[in-house]
């Protein structure tokens, strides 16, 4: 709805535009966003955005066991549309040519970090068996799962090692929501939430 | 054998690998961009120390912080250092954690469960 938005009023009218503005930025609020992000995710981005982060939270003097998760969770999830996100570069429609969206919000009692990127459906069973997997894992059973990977897990090309949503999971205690939409016949918008408890 | 001296940077540890002060250790933060890359220097002195090792070899790890690639690489060090152990030498490695960290406190339980080497958890503040 928003987009639709921007796409009639802000090519042709820069009042209507600024309203726009207005409301990203009300809407922004009520979901107490702190940070939003679209488009290429890069080492350089992912540095400046846990660096942030970190003085933004050291500001509010949140614990340090906070601070470590969320920034660990933070890095994590860049890191993995860094590394994995399918390469759309050559899609048309305007919405999936970046490589994602990134937000970090800040509620009462908790933190959360979201992604979104655009993925190829037949990656979907995979990541799908594999956050339900961890999803339903306790943290010893983690604990296993992240050791097995480690020791016969191999670093992909880009770097990944398959260890990421096992760590958020059993550090942070809380379950992985993530959910598809499609995009196309052919590729979803795979959206992934991780929450931290700002009560550590 | 050749000194590795590598300031740290805001994501990328300190490394200093040097024998005749007696001094291997890691600190600081590790999720550099690319972590086979950059760890691949340590891995290839690793190599080539335990062609003829010292009577004990003491690693120190002092991390703040890594991410899951990292601990990859962490794990082939450790393995490396199994290895000498293995061969009949003594190690021992030393596991520095914030004392209130209680995760890198459980990251060096976990890696001492997996390596068959000696080591030592070390609280500081």
């Amino acid at each position: 709805m928003l987009i639709s938005k921007i796409m009639n009023t802000g090519q042709n009218n820069a009042k209507g535009f600024l309203e726009f503005v207005y409301e990203f930025y009300k809407s922004m609020k009520a979901h107490e966003i702190t940070l939003v992000y679209e488009g290429e995710i890069t080492h350089q981005i992912t540095k400046a955005f846990t660096s942030l982060t970190e003085s933004n939270m050291a500001k509010e003097e949140e614990t340090g066991a906070v601070q470590r998760k969320v920034f660990h969770v933070m890095v994590e999830c860049l890191q993995n549309i860094s590394k994995h996100a399918d390469d759309f570069s050559s899609a048309d429609d305007y919405l999936f040519s970046g490589k994602g969206i990134f937000l970090v919000a800040k509620g009462d009692d908790e933190y959360s970090v979201t992604t979104g990127n655009a993925v190829d459906n037949n990656r979907i069973p995979e990541l799908t068996e594999m956050l339900e997997n961890i999803n339903r894992l306790e943290k010893d059973d983690l604990n296993q799962l992240y050791k097995k990977q480690m020791k016969e897990g191999r670093l992909s090309d880009k770097g990944g090692a398959g260890l990421g949503f096992i760590d958020i999971k059993r550090k942070t205690g809380k379950k992985l929501d993530y959910h598809f939409l499609p995009i196309s016949e052919t590729s979803s918008f795979f959206l992934l939430t991780s929450t931290i408890s700002r009560t550590m | 054998m050749e000194i590795i001296k590598i300031a740290g940077t805001e994501d990328t540890p300190s490394i200093h690998l040097d024998l005749e002060n007696d001094i291997l250790e890691i600190s600081g933060r590790s999720l550099p961009e690319d972590v086979a890359n950059f760890y691949e220097p340590v891995l290839t002195w690793l190599d080539e120390y335990s062609k003829s090792p010292k009577p004990k070899t003491v690693f120190s790890f002092k991390l703040v912080y890594f991410n899951t690639a990292s601990s990859k690489m962490l794990l082939d060090i450790l393995m490396k250092l199994e290895d000498i152990h293995a061969d009949g030498h003594e190690v021992l490695i030393n596991w520095f954690y914030p004392e209130d960290d209680e995760d890198m406190e459980e990251a060096g339980e976990e890696y001492a469960d997996i390596v068959d080497v000696p080591f030592e958890k070390i609280a500081y503040n």
